[in-house]
């Protein structure tokens, strides 16, 4: 199929940036949204033009890198879809499409379409960690810890850092991601340790950053490639609720 | 303070305010409908609140203070997500948020332009003086009569447009309000979220509905003096 790209060119974080017209000629609907990336750039690059440059790592969904808005939606918008998950055959023949990058300014453009989202890690080292010793590998099981509380753990530690959170909403707020990392500890014994000062710190770290103040739009949620729930956020605030209640 | 600088608590004490302040238009409401019971409603009811005398104002300047904490704060948080999104997408499409959802800075500042019109309206009874209870003979036992300004008030149709402007304001910052509040407040568990937003719009609904009973049914002649 043929398709008509209208893609986010940045040189550098100091250029402006803006919208460039690419075809994409016969791309086949097998192809990854990563894949005809690659195709569209090999394209340039033999007609001596820089290639676009984006994000991408284990294009299978895991690490988070691959961060795209495709026409208006993080990750392309469909439901528990990373951009590299994301197949050609999801569209059709003849159609434009817009690709820009996460969009925030916590997340400063890089170039083209890479931002950089170090303030997210900024916000997991102001308490993302617990400061018990857990053992080697052997020691794993030896603290049970009860089905549900580990399922609830697991779904939160689903989350993989993309970033499509900030990006789908409209305060680009950082909320879920923090959440989800503010949940996952906070159930877990070894977690409780530092609950109080985590919810405060990285709360503070997520506003000194600059990502924006949530909302409950709840974009975020529908953005997300791992279906990280709200009701994480709902957890964040009991968490802050208990601290400053002493 | 953490609770008034932080992201969190200064949601927390938007939540609270807002919350009161929907207690106070529930009140408000249920005083408001005594209209239709006539003179011997809403005139018995203006004479009991005046009757509170010091109570009266202590109460004033508690729903001044909510309305400052929840308006200060809501532009603030406003203002700090717009600068957080400084590039807009050339296209953005909507996955799950409302018109409401988006539009709750600007139905705030309509209901604040609105609550100073009511104000000068009803309150210091300013913007009709010649249908005004200070200037209308006393009722028939001697109280204001507060029914038939209201009644005169909202057969004009300026009048009862800018409350109906007013309440729809109300309505969409409620459909947003009542169900963010009850996340803001922690009580979600994520299936309960369907729910919950159904329940606040029914309920805004049923403000919505309560509210503009009182100027459409008088501006259709069911209620006369
Ligand atoms: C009758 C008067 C009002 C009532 C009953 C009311 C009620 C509420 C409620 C229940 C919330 C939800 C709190 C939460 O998200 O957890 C809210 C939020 C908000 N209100 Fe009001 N409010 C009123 C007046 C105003 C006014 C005059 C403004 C003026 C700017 C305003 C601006 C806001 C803003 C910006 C939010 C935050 C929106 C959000 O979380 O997305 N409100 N209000
Ligand atoms: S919560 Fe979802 S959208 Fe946000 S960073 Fe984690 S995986 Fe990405
Ligand atoms: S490239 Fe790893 S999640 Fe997309």
């Amino acid at each position: 199929m043929d398709l008509t790209l209208h893609v986010w060119r940045q040189k550098g974080p100091k250029n402006n940036g803006k919208l460039e017209t690419y075809p994409a000629k016969g791309i086949s609907p097998d192809m990854s949204f990563l894949e005809m990336l690659d195709e569209v750039n090999e394209g340039l690059i033999k007609n001596g033009k820089l290639p676009i440059v984006f994000d991408h790592d284990c294009r299978e969904g895991i690490c988070g890198m691959c961060s795209q808005t495709i026409n208006g939606r993080a990750h392309g918008g469909q439901e528990r879809t990373t951009v590299c998950q994301l197949h050609m055959r999801s569209f059709q023949h003849g159609d434009e499409i817009f690709i820009e990058p996460w969009r925030a300014r916590a997340f400063p453009v890089v170039s083209d379409l890479i931002v950089d989202r170090s303030s997210l890690d900024t916000i997991m080292q102001a308490g993302g960690y617990t400061s018990c010793h857990t053992g080697g590998v052997p020691d794993g099981n030896a603290h049970p810890i009860g089905k549900p509380v580990a399922d609830y753990a697991m779904d939160a530690a689903e989350c993989i850092g993309c970033g499509a959170c900030v990006a789908g909403c409209p305060n680009s707020s950082a909320m879920l991601f923090t959440s989800a990392k503010v949940a996952q500890l906070a159930v877990q014994p070894q977690g409780k340790i530092e609950a109080k000062a985590r919810v405060i710190n990285m709360t503070d770290a997520l506003q000194a950053e600059g990502f924006g103040n949530c909302t409950n739009h709840l974009e975020c949620e529908a953005s997300c490639p791992k279906g990280i729930s709200i009701k994480f956020i709902a957890k964040l605030n009991r968490e802050y609720i208990k601290t400053i209640a002493g | 303070m953490h609770l008034t600088q932080s992201t969190v608590g200064r949601k927390l004490l938007m939540a609270v305010t807002g919350l009161l302040l929907v207690g106070f238009i529930t009140m408000h409401l249920l005083g408001n409908l005594s209209v239709f019971a006539g003179p011997d409603g809403i005139n018995a009811y203006a004479e009991h609140l005046h009757d509170l005398g010091p109570l009266v104002w202590f109460f004033r300047l508690i729903m001044l203070a909510l309305f400052v904490v929840h308006i200060t704060l809501g532009v603030q948080l406003s203002l700090e997500n717009r600068t957080a999104t400084p590039v807009n997408y050339s296209i953005k499409k909507r996955m799950k948020t409302t018109f409401s959802s988006e539009s709750m800075l600007y139905t705030g500042l309509i209901l604040l332009a609105f609550l100073i019109y009511h104000l000068l309206h009803f309150t210091f009874q300013l913007t009709n003086p010649e249908i005004s209870a200070h200037n209308l003979p006393l009722d028939a036992a001697m109280r204001p009569d507060v029914f038939t300004m209201v009644v005169l008030s909202f057969q004009k149709v300026f009048v009862s447009l800018v409350y109906i402007v007013g309440m729809l304001a109300l309505f969409l910052h409620l459909n947003h309000g009542l169900s963010s509040f009850v996340q803001t407040f922690g009580l979600n568990n994520g299936p309960s979220q369907e729910k919950v937003t159904l329940g606040g719009k029914l309920i805004a609904v049923g403000f919505l509905l309560a509210y503009i009973a009182i100027p459409v049914l008088i501006l259709a002649r069911f209620v006369n003096v």
